[in-house]
């Protein structure tokens, strides 16, 4: 009873000065703990890899920087492969705020370290208004909904606009998403109309929401969140900064673990003396 | 005639978006485009009328003096700093080395990506504080969370790697094996459950509007 006295009127900023120690120190000092790839991470990477060399491939990343933690590395990851490949990359996204993080992603692989000429070897279109309405659209042709590319060339002159036309014309949808619009949308509005082969990316937190349509054949790859990334990375042989935050997520997940049973087991001792001092009154 | 016009168009639209789905050819197709970019054009026009709208309500708040007026100031500052710069800049505001782009790569990125990033000091108070079982559902709730939590990280792997020394039969209680069959088998089930359920309501609501049943939209009156 003392004991769960003593917490009623715990300062929650000592659990938030836990919550920082145990995620600065191991992005300073990481511990290494072994990785597992999980079946969807697997999957994902047969899928990428399958893709014919040279093919063109339409990446949609449809975030913005309060994802960038999460969707960033696996977004630099998948374009370190497509373009190991050789294929056409287009990048669209939906998201209004996000383009600007997108286009750096972007720029820092093709053009700082694949050295790829933009317009040619890939083209980043940036955002366009309409979400679902804007999928359906560029059916009718990828120029059609993006005239314009992010930095308002216009598209259809550009070599890349030229093999890169519409669904027909790709051999494979990446979403790389924090929500909506995004890969749910992906897949209904474009990957059951079109029968795009589709894999996607995503945020842990929206993950579980995408395993139906993973386990129908629809994706034929999943990346959830950090840990995803992290797996991708390992699979592709590169260590990148989901590999070095999965140290500080597991620390992190085990303390809101602890913080869960010991919250309860405060609560239990309470209800329980609670309970005593009740039956010991006349 | 005020009611019966847009319930007609709406029925005609929304029964030449369904046809368009199933049939490629031109003569549904074309025009099925042009429908598609008038509503990205009416959705681009959402946004002005958002901006518009969020000038009113907050120039209206901080000449009342409301509570925490300061904050609607910053609030319009930003907004229409943001305009005024992209505005100013021209075509290629996202150039890099653009005015614009600075204000977005060293306020926007930062202050979005400390909004989510504070999400894990609240995520472990409210795990302390709030996080109670009280029922039985709730137990397993917590108990396929933890196991999840745990599961999805290298720590999980790391601490019941030692399952790997018994027979191969029993490799399935090791932590990301458990948690991968919770996310695919029960969380999948009831995934697949909801996103039925789900599609059903929206099919049944879209009915609704193209049948006239379903009014709100028009008035916000039945």
């Amino acid at each position: 009873m003392a004991g769960a006295g003593r917490f009623e009127g715990f300062d929650r900023r000592w659990l938030f000065l836990v919550v920082w120690i145990l995620v600065m120190v191991p992005l300073v000092r990481p511990l290494m703990l072994p990785l597992v790839v999980t079946p969807p991470a697997q999957a994902y990477h047969d899928a990428i890899e399958a893709i014919p060399d040279g093919s063109n491939v339409l990446l949609s990343a449809d975030y913005d920087p309060g994802a960038l933690p999460e969707l960033v590395p696996m977004t630099k990851t998948t374009l370190r492969r497509l373009f190991s490949k050789r294929c056409k990359v287009v990048v669209t996204c939906l998201w209004n705020g996000g383009p600007g993080v997108v286009d750096q992603a972007v720029r820092s692989v093709a053009e700082g370290e694949f050295h790829l000429t933009d317009g040619e070897d890939f083209a980043h279109l940036g955002y366009k208004a309409g979400n679902e309405s804007v999928m359906v659209l560029m059916g009718q042709g990828f120029a059609n909904a993006f005239p314009n590319d992010y930095r308002g060339r216009p598209t259809a002159a550009m070599p890349i606009m030229q093999r890169v036309r519409d669904y027909g014309s790709i051999a494979m949808l990446v979403s790389i998403s924090a929500g909506y619009p995004g890969t749910k949308e992906w897949v209904q509005q474009v990957q059951a109309r079109f029968h795009v082969r589709m894999v996607s990316g995503c945020t842990a937190v929206s993950a579980p929401e995408y395993y139906p349509y993973l386990r129908s054949g629809q994706l034929l790859g999943l990346l959830g969140g950090m840990a995803g990334a992290a797996e991708y990375e390992r699979v592709t042989g590169l260590t990148g900064p989901a590999t070095r935050g999965m140290d500080a997520q597991s620390l992190a997940h085990v303390f809101v673990a602890v913080c869960i049973i010991a919250g309860n087991v405060l609560q239990w001792t309470r209800r329980r003396a609670a309970a005593g001092g009740a039956r010991g009154q006349p | 005639m005020k009611r019966e016009v847009p319930l007609l168009v709406t029925a005609v639209i929304g029964i030449f978006m369904i046809l368009s789905f199933f049939v490629p050819h031109q003569a549904v197709s074309v025009p099925a485009d042009f429908l598609l970019q008038c509503a990205v054009i009416v959705v681009a026009f959402g946004y002005v009328l958002g901006g518009a709208n969020a000038l009113r309500i907050n120039i209206d708040l901080i000449s009342k003096k409301a509570p925490n007026w300061q904050y609607k100031v910053v609030l319009l500052i930003g907004l229409l700093t943001m305009v005024v710069v992209g505005a100013v800049e021209g075509r290629a505001f996202q150039t890099p080395g653009t005015r614009f782009t600075w204000l977005y790569n060293q306020l926007y990125v930062p202050m979005q990506s400390t909004m989510f990033a504070l999400l894990a000091f609240f995520i472990a108070s409210a795990a302390f504080r709030a996080f109670r079982i009280r029922t039985a559902e709730a137990g397993f709730l917590a108990v396929a969370a933890l196991l999840v939590m745990i599961g999805r990280v290298p720590i999980g792997n790391w601490a019941t790697g030692w399952v790997q020394q018994l027979p191969p039969w029993l490799h399935w209680v090791q932590l990301p094996n458990v948690e991968e069959w919770i996310m695919n088998v029960p969380q999948n089930a009831a995934k697949r459950a909801i996103l039925m359920g789900a599609a059903l309501g929206v099919m049944a609501t879209g009915l609704r509007v193209i049948l006239g049943i379903e009014r709100s939209y028009l008035s916000g009156e039945e």
